[in-house]
């Protein structure tokens, strides 16, 4: 399984240019995630998309690992175009220095998608045009999608009608 | 030189042309837009955080209130993402009724697009007719589902139960009546002065932009981009089926328009292709551990009731990791990413909306047009905005 995730073009690729960046490399049910350093994530995303055409940015959002270090994951999906495959790309954030850089100078479709993670997660990207909240209003406390925030809001008891 | 200034104009968030909850603060020099801001989120429900909490199965009746105009791709991009999930083989009838009412879907959404996108640039007709026809396939919604938009028909692993008698005359009769339909609307817009003076030359985006702004699905083909899902990455048995991808050259409304239109002939061909090859067979997996006992068992044997118990009660465990599982929804390109723990719950479940992704591009379409353009260009882009909040 290994193999073949070392097979796919864009991790021989990035393990000729970038082989300091890479963390991990992981293959599951046909899909290739690369786990990277974020400080190198516009660069490699920019190498991705020049020289091995993943030319749509699928999509971007987050995990949260609560009492994991580190904390959140930001996950890329990309896909290419002309060669019609995807790969993963994920960087590590800690909730300490909970920033990443934006990669909407890359492409234009990370300007939401960021926007919707820094609303929903409270991940900051360094350089983004426009980090406004999006789906929450302006003067929201917390990060809906974290894993510390309550299910049924802030400052309400929890549901106790069901048992799942 | 009279005096200018520019002003600031709120549409929505209840207004018709807005298909939804969409509110847009635009600034305007006299009639030319200088900047769109959208503001989006008045129907967060909060679906990605609420699937945490629930068993595999009990996020299906979630997705079909994203998109409630194709609810069927909903339940089908997440079945899909679930089985990749647990690598569980669907069985070949269910794979083909399933295409079937993922294309009848698709020509339900587009007749919505069509009926709205028309009504806004003020065609009534094709609005009246749109909706009525639209009715044949809720009805058979209705008798398959027993619900006219949240279906919630498809299960992991197949479908929840067997298609109703009568389903096959029903679905033919739709695709004998249906192209003379198109061919109705065609004849009241296609050459329509008023629609071309409208559409020809609006919201104009090349394929480079579209690419760099994720516009997928019909709105990205209308950009001259061949690239589909359906034909490119198939799922769901769709390499058994010869269909065309349509694409425009002009990248503007009008062929995004025509677009569309092809789509909905070409899905027309692709539901006779799996009628015709729509064999008996059985529609749900034979995986227990998983998949729903069979009605029949589930009422007349203590065992059968048990099992559907624990299921409903208990989910199913997922074995440890992540995928993600794209589908050609009308829209665009629908994603679902799971990560799962192991546990019967997903550990994050995040949608990948085709609508929020496309109204991002809105901006881009509109700046330097005039505020009339603004309301075919929301048109065009077919934005749904159950799936835009989520």
């Amino acid at each position: 399984m290994a193999d073949m995730a070392e097979n796919n073009r864009a991790v021989v690729k990035l393990r000729e240019k970038y082989a300091a960046s890479i963390l991990d490399v992981k293959e599951f049910r046909g899909e290739v995630t690369v786990t990277v350093k974020k400080e190198d994530i516009v660069a490699l995303c920019r190498f991705l998309k020049t020289e091995l055409s993943y030319n749509l940015l699928t999509d971007v959002t987050a995990v949260d690992y609560l009492g994991q270090e580190p904390r959140f994951l930001v996950v890329y999906n990309l896909y290419s175009i002309p060669n019609k495959d995807r790969l993963r790309v994920k960087a590590p954030v800690s909730e300490a220095d909970c920033a990443i850089d934006t990669v909407s100078v890359v492409w234009q479709t990370a300007n939401w998608l960021e926007r919707e993670a820094y609303d929903l997660f409270g991940i900051v990207f360094r350089n983004h045009p426009d980090l406004r909240r999006i789906m929450m209003t302006d003067d929201w406390v917390g990060h809906p999608l974290r894993k510390d925030y309550p299910l049924q809001g802030p400052g309400r008891e929890p549901y106790k009608g069901r048992l799942s | 030189m009279a005096n200018t200034e520019i002003m600031t104009l709120n549409m929505g968030p209840q207004h018709p042309s807005t298909h939804g909850v969409l509110r847009l603060v635009v600034e305007l020099d006299g009639e030319v837009i200088q900047s769109i801001t959208p503001h989006i989120g008045y129907l967060h429900r909060g679906v990605e955080k609420l699937s945490e909490y629930r068993t595999y199965h009990q996020t299906i009746p979630l997705t079909d209130r994203l998109d409630y105009l194709a609810p069927m791709h909903n339940n089908l991009g997440y079945v899909l993402a679930v089985e990749k999930l647990l690598d569980l083989e669907v069985p070949e009838r269910a794979q083909t009724v399933r295409v079937i009412m993922a294309e009848l879907t698709r020509i339900m959404s587009h007749l919505v697009w069509l009926a709205c996108h028309a009504l806004d640039i003020g065609a009534m007709t094709v609005f009246i007719y749109a909706f009525r026809e639209r009715e044949a396939i809720m009805n058979i919604y209705e008798k398959i589902s027993g619900a006219r938009m949240t279906t919630n028909y498809f299960r992991v692993g197949g479908l929840s139960k067997d298609v109703y008698d009568g389903f096959e005359a029903d679905v033919r009769k739709i695709i004998d009546t249906f192209p003379s339909y198109f061919d109705q609307y065609e004849g009241l817009l296609t050459k329509n002065t008023i629609w071309l003076q409208r559409t020809v030359g609006n919201g104009v985006i090349s394929a480079e932009d579209a690419i760099d702004f994720g516009i997928t699905g019909p709105a990205l083909r209308g950009s001259g981009v061949d690239w589909d899902l359906r034909r490119d990455n198939p799922y769901s048995g769709y390499e058994k089926y010869t269909f065309t991808v349509p694409t425009g050259k002009n990248c503007d409304t009008y062929d995004r328009y025509k677009v569309r239109f092809i789509e909905m002939r070409e899905a027309v061909k692709i539901v006779r292709q799996a009628l015709d090859s729509l064999k008996p067979g059985p529609v749900i997996a034979d995986a227990p551990q998983v998949c729903y006992p069979p009605k029949e068992a589930v009422y007349n044997t203590i065992e059968g009731l048990i099992h559907h118990f624990k299921i409903a009660s208990e989910g199913f465990p997922v074995p440890e990791g992540e995928v993600y599982q794209g589908v050609e929804n009308p829209k665009g390109e629908l994603g679902y990413y799971i990560v799962s723990d192991g546990s019967a719950k997903p550990y994050r479940m995040r949608i990948r909306p085709p609508s929020f992704v496309n109204l991002g591009a809105m901006e881009k379409m509109c700046k330097g047009a005039m505020i009339a353009d603004l309301i075919a260009v929301i048109g065009t882009l077919d934005i749904v905005l159950g799936e835009i909040d989520r």
